[in-house]
Formats: C-alpha cells, structure tokens, sequence
C-alpha cells in the first residue's frame, strides 16, 4: 500500500456552532491505483484530500504514507515529505503567470535544490510528455485552459512523485477537454510505481478511475464505497 | 544563485509595474534624503573653511565665540598670556573681519579679510602665483582664487581696489582647500595691516593660533587657557563646536532633520504598501508553494530577497541622481554647498534598509499565515 488512512475525523468551529467535516474515515489506495473520491459539495472531499496530503491536521486517526506516519512528522518534516512524495494539481492549477511554463514546471526541483540548468532540463523532458514543448517560454497566461491543466500535471510529475493529488481537475475545463486530460493521465502518468487520487464530482470522467470512493456527510459511503471497484 | 532566490528575481522583475514603482520610490527618497543631509554636510563643511584653511592645532578664543565668522576681540596681554603657557611651541595673533572692497568700477562688494601674524605667517595660504613676500610691501594683499574671485574682478597681480577707504593693491593668488560659506571672497594680508586699515574695536586679536609641543600637552594648555577666561579648542573641537552651533542653535538642523524623515516616511510608505499589493497579487502562488512543499523560512528568504533587491536598487540609484544634481549645482553655482559624505551614504543605506525590513515584514506576515488548505478550498 502507497496511503492508509485510519479512523480520520476531522471538526471545524467551536461547540456549538461545531461542524464534523469527516468521521472516522478509512481506506487504503495501492501502486497503481487511480482513485477517484466523489460525492457532492459538502461531503468532505477536499478535507479528506487535504489531511491524506500532509496538509490539514486531522482531530483524529492516522495517515501512512509510504510507511510514513505523515502526522507525526515536524511542520518542516512534514512540507519536506510533501516535496519528496507527493505531486499536486490544483483545482486553479495555481501556476505563476510570471514565470515562463517552464520555470513553473520546474518549480518543485528547485524547491529541492536541484540546479537550475538541471531543474530546466527535466521540466523541458516533462513538458515533452504532456506535449508542450513548444509552448516553454510562454507564460501560463497565453496557453488554453487544458494546456494549463497539462503544465500543472507537468509540474506535479516533475520530481517524479509516488503519489499524484488531483483536485477538481476538470472543474475549469469543457468536457471534451477533460475527458482528453484524465485520459492522458491515466495512459501516461499512471503506472505500478504511483497511485494517483482525483477529487472530483464530474461524472463524466469516472469511467477511468480503477476505483471510486463515493463520500457523504463525511462518511464513506457502504456499497458505493472503499471496495467498489471499477 | 540559489534557484529559489532566482524564483523569486524574476517574480520581482516580470512585475514591471510594480517593480518600477517600488525602485522609483525608494530612488526618490533616498534622493530626497542624500540631498538634505548631503547640503547639510555641506553648509558645515564650508562653515568650517577657516579652521580648515588655517591649518593650526590650537585655538584660543573667547568663550562666547560659536563659529569661526564670529569672532570676539580678545586683548593683546592674552597674547603674551598663552606664550608663557607651558607645553605651548608658539602662539600667534589671528584676525578675521570683514571689509568692503570698492571696485575700479565704482561698485562695492564684501569681503573676507584674514590677518596673518606679520613674523611667522603662520596660517598662509599656498601661493599659485606671486609671491608670499610681497605680502610684506605696502597696502599688499593675497587674493585667494577661489569660486568667489570672480566678484572681485578676477585681479590680476598689481590690480589695485580699495579696502575701507584704504588702497589695496594684489601682490599674489593663492588656493585654500574649502572655499567659505557665504560666497564671499577671501583676502590675506598682515596682521598689522588688517589691524591698522579695518575698523575695530578696542581689542583687535580675533584668534590666537596656539601650535603646543606635543599632543599631551593640549590639555594643560586647554585648562591654563580656562584659568585665563578663554577657550582654547583644538582644531577638530572647533569644528565640533561650529558644527554644534549650526544643528543645534540655528533651527537649520532640525528642518534638515524633519525634511530628511518626511523624505524616509515618502520612501516607507510607496516602498510599503507597493511590496504588500505584489505579496498580495502573488499570495496564492506562495500558498501553493507551502502545499508543494515550500518551508515558511525559504518563502521569508525569498520575499526578503526581493525587498532587498528593490531597496538596494533604489539606493544605488537615489544616490546617483543626488550625485549628479550636487555636481551639477557644483559646475553651475559658485560655492554651492554640498556634500557626499561617508556619513550620509551609511544613514541613507540604514533608512533603506528599514524599508526593507518593513515591506518585507508586512509581506512575511501575510505569507506566513497563509495556509495552504486555502489554495484546495479555493
């Protein structure tokens, strides 16, 4: 197993304006899983993906990723773990408009302390992948949504993570659009060495997650749930 | 570079909007700082220029004198009084005062009149043309050629005028190293002569120069001087004490003081708030970098870096400018009275530095209490 997440709740506010966001959630995703986790607005996804990313502290359960307790981890343990293991795609894709679209994908190399001649030349070998060679020295601004969609991706493999987070990766996108994107990432990202999570609600793309967890009022639906298999 | 300080280089420089207001800002009140305290320096320096110009370790003055233009006649037994100071080498009379030249040409114009002791000369200028001897022929007088000697008439050698109804007559040009405060132009001549030919009062000894035998003994000669009634300065106390006089007794460094502050409160608040609208345009940016794996302290390197960045651009430029304006005002204006100092670059550079440190503090502070679970909320 890439992720185990056991008994994860998770509150905001005080008593008793308190809202539970999740309840004692649990699951497991595998190399070469790619997991999608879906339900409506209010159910608890996007805290879910944050608190299995390292990045919303849970009120309670555990989080192991890659044997790694994430939770128990200092804040600067924590982020640098993050770096290593875990790819991000935002939802806004969150690219800097100015930097060019190479330098955006080089970002989390750079973060790492790779040169930068060597952390713009495996962003270049990245863009390749996702097909925008020729678009490196634009900034994000002039590219179309699914080309921004494609150097978030690029950015998020660029250090070749274990495990991809993707949040609402088609909420900004015509369908067409997105069907072509998550088609590509699970032909071309997507293998036994990595697990990729998609949070998302478009039902659209759910013919091709390997798996779907369907969540409601922070619960883990039975049935539509952790075992459904695609 | 560090590929992150790089990052951050050229998020700075692709905001060419804000990145030209911020570097203008930080020009235009490092500008307006250098100006006031470069103009301030200068007014003290020039202020000084007979102490300078002089070049004596010692002076003996009455007690109520604050600059060197105003000085209190002192009896001659005084004189004889700090000869027989022991430790003093020798000591010698000094005149200052002031004289109205009439010109050839009908028109009249103020001058400075400096009396050397007549046997030692002690306190001449360098000579550029004649000769210093001919100082001692009648109605001599030394012509300094400075940025004020074109309002004599640019005199040559043998050029005669009248000082005070008296003939005066050019027998040298000479050169002193800062020219005086007031633009007014500058003639040596005999203690004697200065004594005799300007109106005075019944003391005439505006200074005694006093060259002591060795440093220890300055201090005695500074307490046996006290003990006479007077004050005897060496010549760095002096300008201290002239430089007190204009910064504290004139109003004219609290104004400096008030316009240099108002000009660093110009710079901090443009340098301010232009640094938080860029950290507030780029702040999701960094919440995605904190989510991707950024620490808070390599986020506060970069946001201090570019506030340093802007803050030493805008002070290598604000001091250029004010460099070339005090140059130019130098060529254009005879005595202009500024001056770049050490002084003034370093408190320039630690207002800058201020600014820095502040629109970096706001910035760090929005940074950092960013959390990165905003960027997944949207």
């Amino acid at each position: 197993m890439i992720l185990t997440a056991t008994k994860i709740s998770k509150s905001f506010g005080e008593a008793p304006n308190q809202t539970y966001a999740l309840r004692e959630v649990s699951f497991a995703v595998d190399f070469g899983e790619m997991l999608y986790i879906v339900g409506p607005s209010g159910s608890g996804k996007t805290t879910l993906l944050s608190i299995i990313s390292g990045i919303l502290r849970p009120d309670d359960g555990d989080v192991v990723v890659k044997d790694t307790d994430i939770w128990k981890l200092g804040s600067d343990a924590l982020a640098g773990f993050r770096l290593q293991t875990i790819g991000f795609v935002f939802q806004d894709y969150h690219l800097f408009p100015r930097l060019t679209t190479l330098e955006n994908v080089a970002i989390p190399l750079i973060l790492r302390r790779e040169p930068w001649e060597k952390s713009l030349a495996e962003a270049r070998k990245t863009l390749q992948i996702v097909g925008l060679a020729e678009k490196e020295s634009l900034p994000p601004y002039k590219l179309s949504g699914g080309e921004q969609q494609r150097v978030a991706i690029a950015r998020a493999i660029v250090a070749q993570p274990d495990l991809l987070i993707f949040d609402e990766p088609t909420a900004s996108l015509d369908g067409e659009t997105g069907r072509k994107i998550v088609a590509f990432v699970k032909e071309h990202i997507l293998n036994e060495r990595r697990a990729i999570i998609i949070v998302t609600h478009d039902s659209r793309i759910y013919e091709y997650a390997t798996r779907i967890i369907r969540m409601e009022d922070g619960r883990i639906v039975p049935g539509a749930g952790a075992d459904h298999e695609k | 570079m560090n590929g992150l300080l790089r990052i951050a280089l050229k998020l700075l420089l692709n905001d060419k909007g804000k990145f030209a207001t911020l570097v203008i800002g930080i020009t235009f009140s490092v500008f307006l700082m250098m100006q006031m305290t470069s103009m301030f320096s200068g007014i003290l320096y020039q202020s000084a220029a007979n102490i300078v110009n002089v070049g004596a370790k010692m002076w003996v003055m009455d007690p109520a004198v604050q600059t060197p233009q105003n000085s209190i006649p002192m009896p001659d037994y005084v004189l004889d009084a700090v000869r027989s100071i022991p430790g003093v080498k020798f000591a010698v009379p000094f005149y200052v005062g002031a004289g109205l030249v009439k010109l050839n040409d009908g028109t009249y114009q103020s001058a400075t009149i400096i009396g050397l002791d007549d046997a030692s000369l002690f306190g001449r200028p360098a000579i550029i043309s004649g000769n210093i001897l001919d100082i001692y022929k009648n109605n001599a007088f030394i012509m300094v050629k400075d940025a004020n000697y074109a309002k004599l008439g640019s005199p040559k050698i043998g050029t005669s005028f009248e000082i005070n109804d008296h003939r005066a007559v050019v027998v040298a040009l000479a050169h002193t190293s800062v020219p005086g405060l007031f633009g007014l132009p500058t003639l040596y001549t005999t203690y004697n002569r200065a004594t005799q030919d300007l109106p005075s009062t019944r003391y005439l000894i505006s200074y005694i120069l006093v060259q002591p035998k060795s440093t220890q003994d300055i201090a005695a000669i500074e307490r046996q001087v006290k003990n006479l009634g007077y004050l005897a300065l060496t010549d760095q106390q002096f300008v201290a004490r002239n430089d007190q006089y204009y910064e504290f007794q004139t109003g004219m460094g609290t104004n400096i003081l008030i316009m240099t502050l108002i000009s660093f409160l110009v710079g901090l608040s443009i340098a301010g708030e232009t640094f938080y609208m860029f950290v507030l345009d780029n702040l999701e940016h960094f919440g995605a970098l904190k989510a991707i794996g950024a620490k808070s302290g390599e986020l506060i390197q970069m946001i201090v870096f570019q506030s340093l960045v802007v803050g030493f651009l805008g002070f290598g430029f604000g001091v250029l400018l004010s460099s070339t304006m005090i140059a130019i005002g130098k060529m254009r204006i005879a005595n202009y009275a500024a001056m770049v100092t050490y002084e003034n670059l370093f408190l320039a550079l630690i207002m800058v530095l201020v600014i820095s440190v502040f629109s970096s503090y706001i910035g760090i502070r929005k940074v950092i209490r960013i959390d990165p679970f905003d960027v997944f909320r949207g």
